[in-house]
Order: C-alpha cells, then sequence, then structure tokens
C-alpha cells in the first residue's frame, strides 16, 4: 500500500520534472550545434604563434597554473558556511506561517549565533581585500 | 505509446516556444544596449545594417558562428569546450520554471526557487571551467575573480529569497506571484525595499556586468575568464551572459513586482488584468536598468565588491530576514488573493 503510494508521488513529480530534463536536453542541444556549425563552417589555419595563449608582447613561458592567492580559497570556505545557514532558512521559511511564534524565536537564535561567527571573521579581517 | 509519444512532442514545442524567442530576445537586446548606450554617449549606435540597424545582432551572430575557433596548445581540449556548454545550459535551463502568466509555465514545479538557485549557482563552474582549461594567466585570474565574487553575492541573494519565502510561504513561482496579489502597494517590494535593492544589485554582480565587471575588466585583464574564446564558443558565453541578465530582470518582476500582475485595480477593464504584458514591461524596464548601470557608473575595485557584498549586503539581509519573520508574525503583510 505504502509502497503503491510511494510510486504515485514519485510518478507525479517526475511528470513534473521530466520537462525540464527535455529543457536541458535542447540547450545542450542548441549548445552544440552552434559549437558544431563553428567548428565546421570557420576556417582553421593553426600557426604557433595563433595558438599560444595571450600575452602582452612576450612569449608565454612557463604554465600559467600558477599559485593563486589564498584569499580566494578563504572566499570559498566562508561562502559554504554561509550558503549552508541559507539552505537551511528556506524550509524555515516556507512553514513559518504554521509554526508561528516557534519559527521566530528559533529563528533569532540561529541567526544571532551565524551572527557571532560573522562578527569574529570580520574582525579577524577575513572580510579584507587590500 | 502513441499518447506518450505526443505529449513528448507536444512538450518539446513548448520548450522551443521558450528557447526561440528567448535566443532572439537576447539578440535583440544586445542590439538595444548598443543603441542604449550609444544615444547616452550622444552617439547613433548600430545603424547600418538592416533598417535602423535592427540585423546588428544577427550580422554579429553569423560572423562569430564563421570565425575560427582557437584553441590553445597549452589547453585541456575537452575542458575548453565543456566549459561553454556548462555555462549555457543552466542559463536556458532555468527558464524552464519561469510563470509568464497565470497557469502559463512549462513545469510548476513546488521547489522552483530552489531549482533556480541552484541553477544559476550552475554559472559559476562554467567560468572557472574556462579559466583552468584556457591554460592562460589572464583567464585564469579572471575565472578566480570571478567565482569569488559570484559566490559572495549568491549569499545575499539567497537571503533576499528567503524574505520572500518568508512572506509568500511558497517555494513556487506562481504561488509567489498570487502572494502579491491586491495591487501595487501589495507586491513585496515596498516591504522588503531593502531586499529588492539588494537582489537586483546582487544580480548585477551575479551576471559580471558593469559596474562589478572586474571579470571582464577590459582594460586591466583583457575580457578575463574567456580571453582564449573565440568564434561560436564565445558566442554561448555571450549567449549565456545575456539569457542570464534577462532571467534575473524576469525574476526581479515575479519576486519583487508581482509578475504578470497588472499595477492598476482589476476594475479597469482590460489594463487591471494580469497577462503577460505585465511581466514582459516590467522585465524590460528591469533590464534596461542594466543597460544604464553600464554606461552611467565606472567599474568598482576588487576589494570594493568584496566589501560591498560581505560587509553591506549579508549584515542587512540577515537584519532583514529578522524583519520578515516579524512583518509576517504580526500579520502586517499578509498574502494576496
Amino acid at each position: 500500500m505504502c509502497a503503491v503510494l510511494a510510486a504515485e508521488v514519485a510518478g507525479a513529480v517526475l511528470a513534473q520534472y521530466w520537462p525540464i530534463l527535455l529543457f536541458m536536453a535542447v540547450a545542450a542541444g542548441l549548445g552544440m550545434a552552434l559549437l558544431t556549425i563553428g567548428l565546421v563552417v570557420a576556417p582553421r589555419r593553426p600557426a604557433a604563434q595563433k595558438l599560444s595563449p595571450y600575452e602582452c608582447g612576450f612569449e608565454a613561458f612557463e604554465d600559467a597554473r600558477m599559485k593563486f592567492d589564498v584569499r580566494y580559497y578563504l572566499i570559498a570556505i566562508l561562502f559554504i558556511i554561509f550558503d549552508l545557514e541559507i539552505a537551511f532558512l528556506f524550509p524555515w521559511a516556507v512553514v513559518f506561517d504554521r509554526i508561528g511564534l516557534v519559527a521566530l524565536i528559533e529563528m533569532v537564535l540561529f541567526i544571532a549565533l551565524l551572527v557571532v561567527g560573522f562578527i569574529y571573521i570580520w574582525k579577524k579581517g577575513a572580510l579584507e581585500w587590500e | 505509446m502513441l499518447a506518450q509519444l505526443l505529449l513528448v512532442l507536444w512538450t518539446l514545442a513548448k520548450v522551443l516556444a521558450i528557447t526561440l524567442p528567448l535566443v532572439i530576445a537576447v539578440a535583440m537586446f544586445v542590439y538595444w544596449e548598443r543603441k542604449v548606450i550609444g544615444w547616452m554617449h550622444v552617439r547613433m549606435g548600430p545603424n547600418q545594417v538592416g533598417p535602423l540597424g535592427l540585423l546588428q545582432a544577427f550580422a554579429d551572430v553569423v560572423k562569430l558562428l564563421i570565425k575560427e575557433i582557437v584553441v590553445p596548445t597549452n589547453a585541456n581540449r575537452f575542458l575548453f569546450f565543456l566549459a561553454p556548454m556548462l555555462a549555457l545550459v543552466p542559463a536556458l535551463a532555468a527558464w524552464a520554471v519561469i510563470p509568464f502568466s497565470d497557469g502559463l509555465v512549462l513545469s510548476n514545479i513546488n521547489a522552483g526557487v530552489l531549482y533556480l538557485l541552484a541553477m544559476t549557482s550552475m554559472g559559476v563552474y562554467g567560468i572557472i571551467l574556462a579559466g583552468w582549461a584556457s591554460n592562460s594567466r589572464y583567464a585564469l585570474l579572471g575565472a578566480m575573480r570571478s567565482a569569488a565574487q559570484m559566490v559572495s553575492y549568491e549569499l545575499a541573494m539567497g537571503l533576499a529569497l528567503v524574505c520572500v519565502l518568508v512572506l509568500a510561504g511558497s517555494l513556487n513561482l506562481s504561488r509567489i506571484v498570487e502572494a502579491q496579489g491586491g495591487g501595487l502597494l501589495h507586491w513585496f517590494w515596498l516591504p522588503l525595499l531593502p531586499m529588492a535593492v539588494i537582489y537586483f544589485v546582487s544580480g548585477t554582480a551575479e551576471t559580471n556586468r558593469a559596474p562589478f565587471d572586474v571579470a571582464e575588466g577590459e582594460s586591466e585583464i583583457v575580457a578575463g575568464f574567456h580571453v582564449e574564446y573565440s568564434g561560436s564558443a564565445f558566442a554561448l558565453f555571450f549567449l549565456a551572459e545575456y539569457a542570464n541578465m534577462i532571467l534575473v530582470a524576469f525574476l526581479a518582476s515575479i519576486l519583487f513586482f508581482g509578475g504578470w500582475l497588472s499595477p492598476f485595480p482589476s476594475t479597469w477593464g482590460p489594463i487591471g488584468q494580469g497577462s503577460f504584458f505585465w511581466l514582459l514591461t516590467k522585465a524590460f524596464l528591469l533590464a534596461f536598468l542594466f543597460l544604464w548601470f553600464r554606461a552611467s557608473f565606472p567599474r568598482y575595485r576588487y576589494d570594493q565588491i568584496m566589501r560591498l557584498g560581505w560587509k553591506v549586503f549579508i549584515p542587512i539581509a540577515l537584519v532583514w530576514v529578522l524583519v520578515a519573520g516579524l512583518l509576517k508574525y504580526f500579520h502586517i503583510v499578509t498574502p494576496g488573493a
């Protein structure tokens, strides 16, 4: 019984989502068609100078995949933390109406905890780009 | 079997009925951008190809398609071609859940906002892969800048969405529009005014548009992540960027400006009724802001961009999530009919 119900729900969900899959396929098809036209129709006359990576006047002398600033890494970590928090806020926002005051208080506590962390990283200078 | 096949074909027709006008809208928007910026510079803008230069964008498309695609020697070829696809597919697929009018939506899913957030976040992969696969210093620098900027503004954008969700009580985009029913003053821009501004400015930063276009920064790092792309591979990035811009304009209209709802009372006859016309008008006006920004503001410095995102938008947004909760709890804002 339960399995049948689950299958029906899954079917209904699939019925809503498969047009999206089709849309993605059409978008991918459009992209591939454009790339194929570009590769087939356009001329191709390779030359050593033309194929070298862009540089300001001098020859590219080594691999471009160099070390980059650690601050980008820091931003990525902070992004994951905050994005997770927003992911937690989504279900809260949707059922806010049904749980009323409890929702409000819990979210004040949740955001307060987060703000403490936010003030900490701010004071530590993690958000500075001089 | 036949019925299913017909259903697939019918859905395919609907998908094409969104995709093709969208691609043409991108072409016309590019033309409109050049024209508007021309006027703001007291120039004519494109006026040679076709009447009033209307065919300029199509001429550009043909030019891009028949240009050589140069793949740099050190590039990773597979990723090099995968990157523009990864930029384009989410930019187009996001349109699957946009409600164009009452009931006029390809896929009316319950988790519409979540799906949109997922799709717009995917765009960053295309950009960072493009920079990495090119194996060029400028491309890598541009990609790193762009990725860090996009994820930073995504946070403020996500918090702005949470505020809308609190007031609307649903992730479904059609429901969000319906919750704004009852006239101009019931639209969410009024209770969420700072969030509407933050959403749109974050949208500008997300799509790497001026004044947040350090990822391209023509005079500094010569077009950034797509410096090594030419021909139709570049055209894909171009298409994705403009499709995203129009998407942000549509989403801002839907989330904060009542979507397809009319600004006039429903007693005013035809102009008081909600229709696609109103959504299009609102989106057009918002998209025009993108162009106005570009003609008016000088480019931000990178540290200024990060400061605006992290130290201004996120604190305001966090406070406004609580304000939205209070507005809802005390029934100051109630969902419309």
